[in-house]
């Protein structure tokens, strides 16, 4: 083990990008793991996105948005826990961990809560291990 | 000089073979396998998906007879809702299915078949197919050809909405009825169907039997086999291509077995060889004895031929009357003449003209009824019937939820397996001479040993071994000598 | 051109024959095809054999259809072999486009299908331990069978391919429509999707459609449909939105869903990925616990998602 997850975060513009701003500025510290994509609303988040994160290799892919009821677009975030939950789903039919994909609503004042999300993603991927998709479609075309 | 001759791949027909011959020193045939290269996993792949899902999935084995797949499904599936459906659905799945024999009968005949013995069986192999066909008969007997097909496809079409690879049968029935002016466009391509029947039976006469070449190669070419016979055959003895009891009969008449489909593992077991992904079936009770003929031998064909070897009789007027003419003219049933299975085809196709004229006289076909809401999961259906190629069963299992928890299937051209080995390999001994250069005539009338088979190598290579531990056997004087394995 | 017929080859890989059968159901249209090519390979109807192809120059052929996804060892071969000797190659039908029903294979491993096929199957002659092998030798002599892949590939994971034309299988029409243009040489750029429309089925699909907002999903046996209605607004999964037309809207006009084998519309990387945004996009709930019990009523989302297109989808395969 003791490997560096390196986890995809997708982070509203209004709440959650906020939020992660804050805890830099307050210097809370967090695992270096996320790689932080800023969208301008949760519902931004086509679930292309995660797909083609953890098809590339990504071990977890993290959105965030604001809370129900404080979505800067009123709605976007209700979307974005419609479309979760299914995707959830779907990434585990695709036998990839539930714990590599994850919704959290992150407000503009939670630098903590962000903190704290991403210090206990990052130690439940680290216990699951890397991604294994890259090494499984590379062993498949090795064979041919 | 000890060499090989290698058919790859063997053409005309559905799915993947080759066929390998092994000449020894003198050029005479040492021996000779028919092999099967492919596999898709059907069976595996299938477990896990909702129960009403598969008869659209599984009709995706074949695209020649995928209805054939879609009803059996269907029926393993009326079986895990407790046996519910619509009593007009089972008409009107039965009036699809007759419909879909044509198609696929005329495809066979004319398309796959027909180049041997009308362009010839050593014509050149850039005309033996349809277009050479159509070249010598003719634009306007070609063009009936093409749309007597057509019109089998429209009927399927108007019934089920879609041909190949429908998606009409549910738990319950069928999703669409037949509406009265759909009935009304039916009937007359029914009607018009039942002529083409005739017409074809009058080619193959003119064509075939009028030829001593042909008649001879039907009669005393080495395309026989002594091994039994199967289908499926109604209360009066008669075929029913949607539903029946499985009878088998020995190439002497004696019926050996009839089981009804939920029996069928009681009766039918699959032996695996390593050459080969293709499985043989074989009848379970006898024991899997090797590739051998004879009256105790426990391999069998189910092919058109066979399904009118088990059967006393015809279900319709017309059709009895050629069935009666065939064997007459054959020297009586049952006929172990593999090449008659072109003809056996025709007379089936008048049974299934009939059987169509009979649903669009049936008053109550254009009914609302056709599907009823299935209230319990019983979780295990067995689905028997007979596809163009041969006795077709699924077995199917699901979970309270209807989620498919096991598949099981035996596949029309699978039960063929090793009569097509066999009769090929006979082809071979016979017709490849030490000292003669094979010409490609002689090597395609090894295929025509397969070829009247009509086999679907897509439907019988379902499932899926993949790479595994390895097993090497090596065989010398007969018996196994050596067996090599890697985990 | 002009004079000389065109050089034509119809190949199958891990197929089912049903877009052949496809051609052969554009009825009298295949002798017009009769009259301007040379049908050089087409396993199903004629007799052209590999040692045919082999001895063919490089780009003899003007044209060959390739239906069938790539599932073993001898596809991805004759997959390579008449890539080098056709000018065109197209990949024709869901399997080749999109890997298509085979494909659902990539959700088992080679290992769990053998077993089911060979080892622990109700059928199987009792104590069976054979298993079929690439190579067997018998009498001195080698048998050879081709190697299954661990998974299912479409036909663009092997060769580059100028052309797809979708479908489980193409409409005749479109079958008619493809060669016509191919053989007047009018092809829009290279890479395209010929033969289906850029709309989707829905926009072809003459029910009605209103307003969807979906408290309960049902399977398609569970009620009785209204056939004037949208599927997907009675609560029954239909992929139609997400799905290219050309297909005449065959399914839901016969009273049952679409399930995607046109694929993806333009522009779209990964067909089940739509198909989620839209289902999610309907479900009339904002209570976390609500939303997973409506969602409960699609047992299996990843087949309705990706029926035709595991393969060609992002992930491609399960993994365990």
């Amino acid at each position: 083990m003791g490997f560096e997850p390196r986890i995809v975060g997708f982070l509203c513009n209004w709440c959650s990008y906020t939020g992660a701003d804050l805890a830099g500025t307050s210097r809370v510290p967090y695992a270096p793991s996320i790689r932080v994509i800023r969208v301008m609303c949760s519902a931004r988040v086509d679930p292309t996105f995660v797909l083609r994160c953890l098809s590339e290799g990504a071990d977890g892919v993290l959105v965030c948005g604001c809370h129900p009821g404080d979505c800067h677009y009123s709605e976007g975030n209700y979307k974005a826990l419609r479309r979760m939950a299914l995707l959830k789903r779907l990434v585990r039919d695709f036998g990839i961990e539930e714990e590599r994909v994850r919704l959290e609503w992150v407000s503009a004042s939670e630098g903590k809560r962000f903190a704290d999300v991403v210090d206990d993603m990052t130690r439940k991927i680290r216990e699951l291990g890397p991604s294994k998709v890259r090494a499984a479609l590379a062993a498949d075309r090795a064979e041919r | 000089m000890a060499r090989t001759i290698t058919i790859d791949p063997i053409t005309r027909l559905e799915g993947h073979g080759k066929i390998e011959i092994f000449l020894d020193d003198a050029g005479g045939v040492e021996d000779c396998y028919f092999q099967i290269p492919e596999l898709r996993g059907f069976e595996r792949f299938v477990v896990g998906r909702p129960i009403e899902e598969l008869p659209r999935i599984v009709t995706r084995i074949c695209g020649v007879c995928p209805a054939s797949h879609h009803m059996a499904g269907a029926k393993a599936v009326d079986g895990c809702f407790g046996g519910q459906i619509a009593p007009l659905a089972v008409k009107l799945r039965d009036m699809y299915y007759q419909a879909h024999y044509i198609h696929s009968h005329i495809a066979h005949f004319y398309a796959l078949a027909a180049p041997d013995f009308i362009c010839g069986p050593d014509a050149d192999p850039s005309v033996r197919n349809i277009l050479g066909v159509v070249a010598k008969v003719g634009l306007e007997i070609g063009g009936e050809v093409i749309r007597a097909r057509s019109k089998a496809q429209r009927i399927q079409q108007i019934l089920g909405g879609k041909t190949t690879h429908l998606v009409w049968c549910i738990p319950g029935g069928v999703s669409k009825g037949l509406k009265r002016e759909e009935l009304d466009e039916i009937r007359p391509l029914c009607d018009q169907l039942f002529e083409f029947t005739q017409f074809s039976l009058g080619l193959f006469k003119k064509v075939i039997l009028e030829n001593p070449e042909y008649v001879e190669m039907i009669l005393k070419g080495p395309y026989t086999l002594d091994v039994q016979n199967m289908g499926l055959v109604d209360e009066n003895n008669a075929p029913n291509f949607y539903d029946g009891t499985v009878r088998v009969v020995d190439f002497e008449g004696r019926e050996l077995y009839r089981y009804r489909p939920a029996e069928y593992m009681d009766f039918v077991a699959e032996h695996v060889e390593p050459w080969t992904y293709l499985k043989f079936p074989y009848l379970k009770k006898r024991g899997w004895k090797g590739f051998v003929e004879g009256i105790d031998s426990s391999l069998y064909c189910a092919t058109p031929l066979s399904r009118l070897n088990v059967a006393d009789r015809m279900a319709t007027p017309a059709a009895q009357e050629a069935f009666q003419e065939m064997f007459s003219t054959l020297g009586g049933k049952p006929c172990k003449a593999l090449m008659a299975q072109h003809w056996a085809r025709l007379v089936e196709m008048v049974q299934n003209a009939e059987t169509l004229q009979k649903y669009c006289a049936d008053p109550g076909i254009t009914g609302d009824e056709f599907r009823v809401i299935p209230d319990r999961i019983t979780g295990e259906g067995i689905g028997i019937v007979e596809a163009m190629r041969g006795t077709l069963t699924h077995h199917y299992t699901c979970d309270k939820k209807g989620i498919c928890t096991s598949a099981n299937l035996i596949v029309g051209t699978t039960n063929n397996n090793a009569p097509i080995h066999m009769v090929t390999k006979k082809a071979a001994r016979s017709l490849i001479r030490p000292g003669v250069e094979p010409t490609s005539g002689i090597l395609n009338r090894i295929e025509m040993a397969f070829r009247a088979f009509d086999p679907c190598f897509s439907c019988a290579t379902h499932s899926l071994p993949g790479q595994m531990p390895l097993e090497v056997r090596i065989h010398k004087g007969g018996e196994v000598r050596w067996i090599f394995k890697r985990p | 051109m002009a004079g000389k017929k065109l050089q034509i080859a119809l190949y199958w890989g891990s197929a089912c024959g049903g877009c052949d059968v496809a051609v052969l159901d554009t009825d009298e249209f295949i002798l017009e095809v009769a009259a301007l090519a040379d049908i050089r390979l087409w396993p199903i109807a004629a007799d052209g054999k590999y040692a045919d192809v082999e001895a063919m120059a490089d780009g003899e052929l003007d044209l060959t259809l390739f239906n069938g996804a790539v599932r073993n060892s001898e596809n991805e071969h004759i997959a390579k072999l008449l890539r080098r000797k056709s000018k065109l190659l197209v990949a024709f039908g869901s399997c080749a486009h999109m890997g298509g029903i085979p494909g659902l294979a990539n959700q088992v491993t080679r290992e769990e299908i053998f077993e089911r096929a060979y080892l622990n199957n109700p059928s199987i002659e009792a104590g069976n331990v054979t298993i079929p092998s690439p190579r067997t030798r018998v009498n001195g002599r080698e048998l050879v069978i081709p190697q299954l892949y661990r998974r299912v590939y479409k036909l663009d994971d092997v060769v580059p391919v100028d052309y797809y034309v979708p479908g489980c299988p193409p409409a005749p029409d479109q079958v008619k429509t493809v060669i016509q243009a191919i053989a007047a040489g009018a092809l829009p750029q290279k890479g395209s999707v010929v033969g289906a429309s850029e709309r989707a089925v829905c926009d072809d699909c003459a029910r009605i459609k209103k307003e969807k907002k979906v408290k309960r999903f049902f399977r398609p046996w569970e009620i009785r449909q209204d056939p004037e209605l949208c599927l997907l607004e009675q609560g029954i999964l239909c992929a139609g939105s997400v799905t290219r037309s050309g297909c005449g809207v065959r399914c839901p006009n016969s009273g049952m869903p679409c399930r995607g084998c046109y694929g993806p519309g333009p522009n779209v990387r990964d067909q089940g990925a739509k198909l989620l945004s839209a289902v999610a996009s309907i479900v009339d709930s904002r209570d976390p616990e609500e939303i997973d019990r409506i969602l409960d009523g699609i047992p299996d989302f990843m087949n309705y998602a990706y029926r035709f297109g595991l393969p060609a989808s992002l992930l491609q395969r399960r993994f365990r």
